[in-house]
């Protein structure tokens, strides 16, 4: 029996009005596989962590995740758009990292943390404490606990934020540009953050990144996103050291060169 | 002499019941015109199709004279079988008046919330309800602490109008007061000391409101 992808994207459209975002995507991601997706913007990366976190609504298609429709529900054997109850009971397994961060500013870290957990998943405070001090300590945050976001420096910020996300026991993890908005020399700690989640937790990573090298290094499958559609896939050391389309040459090129 | 201080000495006690009352019409008026106004702010963004239905009822209380809807609350509902005593049919008036203005203060405050905000929600899988209650509404109110304080305050200037129902606040009293004993300036002008005084000390306390929460906010 071959064991199911953890996220499908089935032919996958997304329009806003007469533009094409994503334009039929079809996308397997195994489970524990760390895949990166880089591209020019406007190329619809970003769109396809939205529709999978259900911020956006697609218009074509299925999203399947764990074998089961996420953007659908199964109702007298057919397929019908999902309603709330089941959006919210498959997207438990997915957790989101922002490029803004998006931390609740007047919480602290601590209560950034603890929130969802007693909130969504019924834990006790205590509980919720003890995996959030954890949570925190992963991070290198410890001391941080009892600060507001406005308190902690931009990187300080998306470490709380990635051990927000961790505190929901997501299955998979998804990374929205999360070093965009740093200064260069905060870029480090929160990369080294997300290694060692990839490294200690069984999860499923999925990234849209400008950071190369990281991308070459981290990932199990790079993806390069053209105009809605991909462009060319593969493992890191092939799609960077031989790419086979003209149009990743051509971005990779411009990316290293200003890089 | 025009001013008689014994005579003004002498309706106090009265106008100080009257007072009595007139506090009372504000603080249920507001209380129900904040909370209620509060709930149409949230229905209006959680049930998206309520939109229109919601816009509609806010334009028509805001667009019609406080005074008609309280004709209508109490002269007009006893025609359907609804009979309210004229205070109930005053406070509930005036509060649902408020709440229209509220309500739209309310919207100001969710408009002003970073996208990003509902978006973490979403991924941390919160419910709607949870996501007013313990993200969006505590960001939400301080800065619009002022905006409902002015509405307090005119709500309170407008109490005067119960009197048209004939109940016994401030006003009303004064008037009493008036066609009894032909003297119409004691009564008049302690109740528009008093009104200036309670406005002056609720905006004081209101400025000491804001000032607490943004020092407990803005971090």
């Amino acid at each position: 029996m071959t064991e199911q992808p953890m996220v499908r994207f089935d032919n996958v459209s997304k329009r806003y009005g007469a533009l094409t975002v994503l334009d039929g995507l079809n996308l397997e991601i195994a489970h524990g596989e760390k895949v990166s997706i880089i591209g020019p913007s406007g190329s619809g990366k970003t769109t396809v962590l939205r529709m999978l976190m259900t911020l956006e609504t697609i218009n074509d298609g299925v999203i399947w995740v764990e074998g089961q429709p996420l953007t659908h529900m199964e109702r007298n054997g057919k397929l019908v758009p999902a309603d709330l109850a089941h959006i919210r009971k498959i997207r438990a397994k997915i957790g989101m990292v922002f490029q803004s961060f998006n931390l609740f500013p007047h919480m602290t870290a601590m209560q950034n943390c603890i929130e969802a957990p007693i909130t969504v998943l019924g834990m006790k405070r205590a509980d919720a404490e003890a995996r959030a001090a954890d949570l925190l300590d992963m991070v290198g945050l410890s001391e941080k606990k009892d600060h507001y976001p406005s308190q902690l420096s931009g990187g300080q910020q998306q470490r709380v934020a990635i051990a927000r996300a961790c505190a929901m026991r997501p299955k998979i993890m998804l990374f929205d540009e999360v070093t965009s908005a740093l200064d260069p020399e905060l870029v480090g700690e929160v990369l080294e953050v997300i290694r060692k989640l990839g490294r200690e937790h069984d999860l499923t990573m999925l990234m849209v990144t400008h950071q190369m090298g990281f991308a070459k290094e981290f990932s199990d499958r790079v993806c390069f996103f053209h105009a809605g559609k991909i462009c060319e896939q593969g493992p890191p050391n092939e799609l960077f050291g031989a790419p086979k389309n003209e149009r990743t040459r051509q971005f990779l090129h411009a990316v290293l060169e200003a890089g | 002499m025009i001013w008689d201080w014994a005579f003004a000495f002498e309706i106090l006690p009265v106008l100080a019941r009257a007072a009595i009352v007139s506090i009372e019409a504000t603080l249920i008026g507001f209380a129900l015109a904040a909370s209620l106004g509060l709930v149409l702010a949230v229905v209006r963004i959680a049930v998206p199709w309520t939109g229109w239905t919601i816009s509609v009822l806010v334009e028509l209380i805001r667009s019609t004279p406080l005074l008609i809807q309280i004709f209508f609350l109490y002269f007009v509902f006893p025609k359907f079988g609804v009979v309210l005593d004229a205070f109930t049919a005053g406070v509930l008036a005036i509060g649902i008046h408020y709440a229209a203005y509220c309500s739209e203060v309310y919207r100001a405050g969710f408009d002003n919330i970073h996208r990003g905000q509902w978006e973490a929600s979403i991924a941390l899988n919160l419910s709607s309800w949870t996501t007013f209650r313990d993200i969006i509404i505590p960001q939400a109110i301080p800065p619009i602490v002022p905006a409902l304080g002015n509405y307090l305050v005119a709500l309170f200037k407008e109490t005067p109008l119960l009197s048209a129902i004939a109940v016994l606040e401030l006003m009303q009293t004064a008037k009493i007061i008036g066609s009894e004993t032909f003297r119409y300036t004691e009564p008049t002008t302690l109740v528009g000391l008093f009104f200036l005084a309670m406005s002056l000390v609720s905006a004081a306390l209101i400025r000491s409101l804001e000032r607490l929460l943004n020092r407990r906010t803005m971090r």
